[in-house]
């Protein structure tokens, strides 16, 4: 493999070939249009403003990078061009008015990446300021509640209607508690992992100690059933469960987490509908093939007709599929670009957490390890619970696939995590002498 | 902490790898089953948007095209001739599927069916739709449905010699334009009206509903009887003239139609549709009868390129039956229950006397032809059953001309034309709650005599207008000589 001798090099070629890729896409599914009208087949007009925009948006990120952490991890930003990308693509394809909102929300996003960058040049200010956090993310989880300011869409309440505007403060909050957290373990860390309390062979730590933890699962969890926001509850749990594990190295914190969430995944089952609807589609979807399990058979057609190489891009039949460009968005890739292309795309997440573990790994500060390990699980888990719901692997829950789907906040967040990993790492590498909280830096057996 | 990260790091690739998991079963191994899942309409929408050849008439008129259409479907599927052809056709719905010629030869239409001449051809993505020539002509289904005049029943002529169908119509039809449209809760809400309408516009009663022959049947007793080992020829023996024929094995006897008294030899017995004469015979022929039933396709429905199998003819009359259901064979001998056969199928039979005793398998279409108008295939399916010798065939031919001559069937004369036919006047079962039961009025033919082109069956359900006085020569005789003229006079 070629070594970059300087990372921000290998991050321009990479960002440039995503960039192309997405060029080349975009070109497909306007010849593909074009097809259809049955008049001569010719180059959209606008390419090369296209081409010049993408690979503008991209340049300008690059560069900021270049110059405010020019040691950072060189794939991560080129992968999250790559499946914006892609996601614009197969967005515009599917409506190409959605296709117009997404092109701005991938430039807040992109904004929003640089934001973090410039602003958030240590991540110990985070640190720092984790109960401020916390707060801010359980408000921003409370607001859709608010009557007045919540909208429901499709049978969830997590939307924030502003005028015209509408966007899930959900996806903020997942950033949000997921610095608090990680800022609150490191402080108690020790405490967590050794225990005060033995129960037979199994040491409790004090209570009080768990208490905010807790406090604050539990209110994320409450909040995210009342919005009936599973997929969402589901992620919060496992990357809270996930961040403790990694905390203190005690795999019966999972075991616990995994208790519970069953325990609560049962409840909820007893007292929602939706949740039975969702779970009866799950096990037979053709019983319901026209009714509740609709959606997921279509989604199961979808990935067939692709096959192995896809139908291309702009001649499947996507659109047969309610809200193809949201929840069942891989379902249209899978259908266009075949099994190739969604391996491509799983592919692509792989890499990306294969960074942001790396990332975790590499940083000596035990903040950062556990923060660049939530934002990354918060990521593949993600992945994983949309992509195991329109492939029939789970129960489908209403989640957005990271950077792919439409939507604007869920785009902009994970921007801002990508923004935050990159920060992380040039700060790692940068660090020459571990900070005030070097005690971590030795601890590399664990 | 950078145990616990590694070991979360590589659930995530495990779940990842679960994932590429179900996306290649659901991609690949599964793909065909899903594919072929009858609830997936992404085959029929391929087929929508596809450009669909055309059905077109033997005298050239279009049965069934695509028009280009501005919705998401891109075509638009038109029945020009609407019911006058619906029975034929069939029709293509989003919403119900495809019937009739339509689906029997859907990869005709959509291209399916055409190998491609060269290797450009075949790697090319639009498939070129091929059309489809049907025997039947647009001019002789016009003929018929004027001369049933509205009255239920069905109109069946072919090609005594190919078994290429002219005219095959039957009243009530339905309007298939509708059943194509794309707006699935009209289209829905048009095809309930039609299942529910008690007429039953759907069933295709020339070939797919089936009735008792009537005197029509004594056609195929008579082919039995004089293929036989019997000794019966048209002129020996000479039955005895009777008004009824008492029945064994019960009380019951069998009359001649008005009362009448009549018998003497086949032919004569034949010519003015003698009952007691007939019934004899079956009772005679015995368990000969079933076997020669069969060699004229009664206990099967006749093969024909509708999709829709049609009826099988039915006949209650065991094989080998004799001893225990010998009044079967003697009401089975004058075309009455347990026999039931569909107007195509007595049409058949015609076909069969006219064209030496060999039944040809009727068939709608006579070629497919690609997109540029080049034949890439006849349809021509050859015989079907062999009824009778050429003698017999003639010996019967001989009779039916007698019947139109002066016989059961004068109505049927065309002047300058020779006439083979056989009327029959099937008595019916009184519908639920009737006072008067009128009988289905029947007459099969063929003409010219001496050279057969057209052979019909002509089928009027319970009398049509004449109510319960209907006979088949007085309802039926005259409608088949109407549609007889007409098509002898057009080339």
């Amino acid at each position: 493999m070629t070594r970059f001798r300087n990372p921000r090099n290998a991050e321009l070629g990479l960002g440039l070939l995503a960039a192309l890729i997405t060029v080349g896409g975009y070109v497909l599914v306007e010849l593909a249009k074009q097809s259809r009208t049955d008049q001569a087949v010719e180059l959209p007009a606008d390419l090369w403003i296209f081409l010049a925009a993408v690979i503008a948006l991209f340049v300008l990120a690059h560069l900021v990078v270049r110059k405010v952490a020019p040691e950072a991890d060189p794939t991560l930003l080129p992968l999250a061009v790559m499946l914006n990308g892609i996601g614009f693509v197969v967005i515009s394809r599917l409506d190409s008015n959605l296709g117009r909102i997404q092109a701005i929300w991938t430039a807040l996003g992109v904004a929003g990446f640089i934001a973090v960058l410039v602003t958030v040049r240590r991540t110990r200010v985070l640190e720092r300021y984790k109960y401020t956090f916390a707060l801010l993310g359980i408000i921003a989880l409370l607001l859709p509640l608010v009557p007045g300011l919540g909208a429901e869409i499709n049978g969830a309440r997590l939307w924030l209607r502003l005028g015209p505007l509408s966007f899930q403060p959900g996806e903020a909050a997942k950033v949000l508690l997921v610095i608090f957290f990680a800022g609150y373990l490191v402080d108690k860390r020790e405490l967590l992992s050794a225990g005060s309390r033995r129960i037979g062979r199994i040491t409790l730590p004090d209570p009080k100690h768990l208490g905010p933890l807790l406090l604050a699962w539990s209110v994320s969890i409450l909040v995210m059933v009342r919005q009936k926001d599973l997929g969402s509850s589901l992620l919060f749990f496992t990357v809270f469960a996930v961040m403790l594990y990694i905390a203190t190295n005690r795999s019966w914190y999972l075991l616990v987490g995994a208790v519970m969430f069953t325990g609560g995944a049962l409840i909820a089952y007893q007292l929602f509908n939706h949740v039975q609807e969702r779970v009866g589609t799950w096990v037979d979807p053709w019983a319901t093939a026209q009714t509740t399990g609709y959606q997921l058979v279509q989604s199961l057609f979808a990935f067939a007709s692709g096959g192995l190489l896809g139908t291309g891009l702009g001649l499947g039949r996507p659109g047969i599929i309610p809200n193809a460009s949201t929840d069942f968005v891989f379902s249209a890739i899978g259908e266009e670009l075949g099994l190739i292309g969604a391996m491509g795309v799983i592919a692509c997440y792989l890499l990306l957490c294969g960074s942001g573990f790396r990332i975790a790994m590499r940083t000596n500060r035990s903040f950062d390890k556990l923060f660049a390990a939530g934002l990354t699980t918060i990521i593949g888990v993600q992945t994983f619970v949309i992509l195991g719901g329109v492939t029939r692997v789970i129960p489908l829950t209403g989640i957005t696939m990271p950077f792919v789907s439409y939507g604007g906040s869920s785009l902009v967040a994970n921007w801002i995590i990508i923004g935050l990993l990159l920060r992380i790492s040039d700060e790692s590498k940068r660090d020459a002498i571990p900070d005030h909280e070097a005690a971590d830096a030795i601890e590399v057996r664990s | 902490m950078n145990g616990p990260i590694r070991r979360v790091g590589i659930a995530v690739v495990v779940l990842m790898l679960i994932l590429i998991g179900q996306v290649t079963y659901l991609q690949v191994i599964n793909a065909k089953s899903l594919n072929d899942n009858p609830r997936n309409v992404r085959r029929i929408l391929d087929e929508f948007a596809q450009p669909r050849g055309s059905i077109i008439t033997a005298d050239g008129r279009i049965a069934a095209q695509s028009v280009p259409a501005a919705d998401q479907f891109k075509y638009q599927r038109q029945y020009p001739m609407a019911d006058l052809f619906a029975q034929l056709t069939g029709y293509q719905s989003l919403t119900y599927g495809t019937t009739g010629l339509e689906a029997e030869y859907n990869d005709a239409l959509t291209g399916k069916a055409i190998v491609p001449g060269n290797i450009v051809d075949a790697l090319r993505t639009k498939r070129e739709a091929g059309s489809v020539i049907l025997t039947v002509r647009a001019d002789a289904q016009e003929i018929a449905r004027t001369a049933l005049g509205g009255q239920k029943g069905s109109v069946v002529v072919l090609d005594p010699t190919t078994g290429g169908i002219v005219a095959m119509y039957s009243n009530p039809s339905y309007n298939p334009n509708p059943l194509a449209g794309h707006n699935a809760p009209e289209v829905r809400a048009y095809f309930d009206a039609l299942s529910k309408d008690p007429s039953k516009p759907f069933i295709p009663r020339s070939y797919a509903e089936r009735y008792p022959p009537g005197s029509t049947g004594k056609v195929i007793t008579s082919g039995v009887a004089l293929d036989s080992d019997l000794g019966i020829t048209p002129d020996s023996p000479a039955y005895p003239t009777l008004t009824s024929l008492k029945l064994p094995l019960t009380n019951s006897t069998l009359g001649n139609f008005g009362g009448g008294s009549c018998g003497g030899t086949l032919a004569q017995s034949f010519k003015v549709s003698c009952n007691t004469t007939f019934a004899q015979i079956g009772l005679d022929l015995g368990n000969k009868f079933p076997p020669g039933l069969k060699s004229f396709g009664m206990y099967e429905a006749p093969p024909i390129d509708l999709m829709r199998p049609g009826a099988a003819t039915n006949t209650g009359l065991r094989p080998n039956s004799f001893a225990v259901d010998a009044p079967q064979f003697a009401s089975a001998g004058i075309g009455q229950q347990p026999i039931s056969a569909s107007p195509l199928q007595m049409a058949l039979v015609a076909a069969g006397v006219a064209n030496g005793g060999r039944i040809p398998s009727p068939h709608v279409a006579a070629e497919i032809r690609d997109a540029q108008g080049a034949t890439v295939q006849r349809i021509d399916p050859g015989i079907w059953k062999t009824a009778m010798t050429p003698q017999t065939a003639a010996q019967v031919t001989t009779m039916m001309v007698s019947v139109v001559e002066g016989g059961s069937g004068t109505k049927a004369r065309i002047p300058g034309v020779s006439v083979a036919g056989k009327t029959g006047t099937a008595q019916q079962e009184c519908a639920a709650g009737a006072t008067k039961c009128p009988p289905h009025a029947w007459f099969i033919a063929f003409a010219p005599a001496e050279k057969p082109r057209y052979a019909i069956a002509v089928m009027i359900e319970r009398g049509g207008n004449t109510g319960d006085q209907a006979t088949g020569g007085g309802v039926a005789a005259p409608i088949a000589a109407q549609v007889l003229k007409q098509l002898l006079a057009l080339q």
